[in-house]
């Protein structure tokens, strides 16, 4: 960690101390100290959470402009209420199972495990959802919602266009008027995408400003919602955003955690050592984690880009590289700037971990403890990518290929007897044309 | 009392209204700043809107958007923003100055040390786009405690019940967003508008500003007429654009202030 890091990180601590002062006398109202409610046990922090102002300890919250803070309280209201309604609950959970094809699978790689010659792996296969990643679970949540509310023009980001395809895919079904913002380097690695989302009748706007990337896309996405507010619901991809975004993303997606948990009761008859998902925004990571975050024989690991290695400074390792506390996006959390407090533009081989924050329940569990965050570099994920492909037949997202990679480190430090939960959000077919530019192949 | 008040006070005193222009600090280039802030009194402003440089203005329309961009390749951050405020204030010791952008610039300053320098180098109002009222008790504290404005937005999708509470926690004046959009977006309903501050003005005596989408001596006279204040931003930083593309960066002063000589003349014989 370089020293001006580690510098910035002890000031920002004390930032955080003050964030929590902010909380306690900042209500207008004055009626509520949120920052000591849903906080009954104070050893374990991260239970209970966000509070009712949406923060995980300092991090998290709702710094958003005034022209939205009406839309997300309207958000919040209806999410809160129907997500506590049976009726709604019932028709989420009929799409899972009939449009996702949920559960998905737990499968035990007996034959990646043995060749590592450490711990038993298991993998959670969101790669076999409809349109092959994780990102449909939130995507059919918030469409529902949306129905529910009337809205009938649907925006998007997307960094890999995987939660570009699901939206589009669900917008596609409802009927629903869809524009997906996507930064323009991310439009050129992941053309297949693009073209899937053209084909569900989605309009692609590639957002040419500033990096290229997810962050230009959110930053797009943002100010459209700002311009067509009574009309419009953004579907966001990830766990970051105002509240109530990551608590609501992570509701949706946090069938992935239930479902595995039940599935190595059954198959193993016990819990696991440790869970591991690739982390950008963080939402196949929370929807893993969250069914665990209590569970704490559980190891909770999450592994971000490491991109050409954290010593170049070109990767995406916002937690495990000593990033900053700062504001990105609607909310505080663990980001990558300068001491000025511009936004340093991340890096990856895979579209959906380059982006400089994190969702800040990810800050949180790492700030108190309960998670651990590490890095793997692009040429370990390429080659995590290549292992499970030729070992197990089942090729795997760059992205999720960064959690194979450190899985790959991790299991020969354990014994056979223990167990490894890795979330394998994706699955690889868009990343083709990258692998095979790599090997100097036009496909 | 503050400057901002004070400005407010005079202006109703001779029942004139308020120019505010904004443009981000650093553009066209870092040199010509604190000429186009005196150049701007010059021709009429009355409070200046300072914008500090953000790689992410998430509320701002293209036009601003570059105008961050354009400010940040020359270089200029938070610090040098409140430099320049100290340096304007040699010499203009009553012109109100209010900075004006993004959270996380002053996130990583620090709040103390941001509060601090902005309070000896003479700066009278804060405007964060994205720091809501529930969000800035204790920074909001530092701030009043330092007599330093921290103003906030209301919007038209803004709740009755948020303009109370947002009015509530408000000083210096106001700032009513015209439209729903981002900075730099075309249309204009004046007849709406009117009504809207109109309908705030039951919450506060706070003076009420309006801007987004003032662009021209009529429309900044059609929105005076019925508020304390017109707002302009991305018509002058259009003119800043036009002077940096001609690499003629000093000649953005005089462009910007035939803007708004233009401006102030339609408001004053309105
Ligand atoms: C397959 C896959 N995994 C992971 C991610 C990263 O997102 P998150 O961290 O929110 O799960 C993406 C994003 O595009 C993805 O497509």
């Amino acid at each position: 960690m370089p020293d001006n890091m580690r510098d910035s990180k002890v000031r920002n601590t004390k930032e955080s101390e003050v964030r929590l002062n902010d909380t306690i006398d900042s209500s207008i109202d004055g009626s509520k100290n949120s920052a000591l409610m849903n906080q009954g046990d104070d050893s374990k922090p991260w239970l209970n959470t966000p509070d009712l102002e949406g923060y995980f300890g300092p991090f998290g919250g709702r710094y958003a402009a005034e022209t939205l803070m009406g839309a997300l309280q309207e958000l919040e209201d209806n999410f809160e209420k129907l997500w506590r309604s049976p009726g709604f609950q019932a028709d989420f959970d009929r799409d899972l199972q009939h449009y996702v094809g949920r559960p998905s699978p737990l499968y035990f790689a007996e034959r990646w495990s043995e060749a590592l010659g450490g711990a038993r792996i298991y993998l959670k296969r969101e790669d076999l959802n409809h349109t092959g990643a994780h990102k449909i679970n939130h995507a059919v949540g918030q469409a529902l919602l949306a129905k529910h509310m009337g809205k009938t023009r649907i925006i998007a980001e997307t960094g890999a266009g995987q939660h570009g395809v699901a939206t589009a895919t669900v917008a596609a079904r409802l009927g629903l008027e869809c524009i997906v913002y996507m930064g323009a380097e991310d439009v050129r690695r992941q053309a297949l995408n693009v073209y899937r989302m053209k084909l569900l009748g989605a309009k692609v706007v590639p957002v040419e400003h500033g990096s290229r990337t997810l962050k230009d896309s959110i930053n797009e996405a943002m100010r459209d919602w700002a311009t067509n507010v009574d009309n419009t619901f953004y579907i966001l991809g990830t766990v970051v955003g105002p509240r109530p975004y990551p608590k609501m993303v992570r509701a949706f997606q946090s069938v992935i955690g239930r479902e595995a948990k039940q599935q190595i009761l059954a198959q193993a008859g016990r819990l696991p050592d440790a869970v591991v998902a690739c982390v950008g925004g963080g939402s196949n990571a929370m929807g893993l984690f969250h069914e665990f975050v209590p569970e704490e024989s559980v190891r909770i690991i999450g592994v971000e880009a490491g991109g050409e290695g954290v010593d170049t400074g070109r990767h995406a390792a916002r937690l495990s590289a000593g990033g900053k506390t700062g504001v990105l996006h609607g909310n505080r959390t663990c980001i990558m700037a300068d001491d000025d407090g511009q936004i340093i533009e991340s890096h990856s081989v895979s579209a959906g971990l380059d982006y400089p924050g994190v969702g800040p329940e990810h800050a949180w569990l790492k700030e108190c403890g309960r998670a651990e965050y590490v890095d793997v570099t692009d040429d370990e994920a390429l080659a995590a990518f290549r292992g499970l492909t030729q070992m197990e037949g089942i090729m795997p997202a760059l992205e999720s290929s960064h959690a194979l990679a450190h899985v790959e480190k991790l299991a020969p430090t354990m014994s056979k007897d223990e167990i490894i939960i890795v979330n394998l959000s994706g699955r690889g077919d868009k990343d083709i044309h990258t692998v095979a530019a790599i090997d100097g192949i036009e496909v | 009392m503050s400057r901002i008040q004070t400005c407010f006070d005079a202006l109703q005193a001779q029942g004139r209204k308020a120019l505010i222009p904004y443009f981000t600090a650093g553009d066209p280039d870092k040199a010509n700043t604190v000429a186009m802030m005196h150049g701007m009194v010059e021709q009429g402003a009355d409070i200046i809107e300072l914008g500090i440089p953000f790689s992410d203005p998430t509320a701002d329309g293209v036009v601003i958007q570059q105008a961050h961009l354009r400010a940040l390749k020359n270089g200029a951050n938070l610090s040098w923003v409140l430099e320049t405020v100290k340096t304007f204030r040699e010499t203009n010791s009553t012109t109100p100055v209010v900075l004006m952008g993004y959270l996380n610039p002053i996130e990583i300053m620090g709040y103390e040390t941001f509060v601090e320098t902005a309070a000896d180098a003479g700066v009278d109002g804060v405007l964060c786009v994205d720091l809501p009222p529930e969000a800035a008790g204790r920074f909001r504290s530092q701030l009043v405690e330092k007599d330093i404005d921290l103003i906030f937005l209301i919007a038209p999708t803004t709740t009755d019940e948020r303009i109370g509470k947002i009015c509530s926690q408000a000083s210096g004046y106001i700032y009513y967003v015209s439209l729903k959009g981002v900075t730099g977006s075309a249309t204009l309903n004046t007849e709406e508008v009117s009504q809207r501050v109109q309908h705030i003005r039951n919450y506060t005596d706070l003076p009420v500003a309006v801007g987004f989408g003032i662009s021209d001596g009529p429309s900044a006279r059609a929105i005076s007429s019925t508020s304390d204040g017109a707002i302009v931003g991305s018509v002058l930083v259009k003119e800043i654009a036009a002077a940096a593309q001609a690499g003629q960066p000093e000649s953005a002063v005089g462009r910007v202030g035939e803007k708004l000589a233009a401006m102030r003349t339609a408001m004053d014989n309105g």
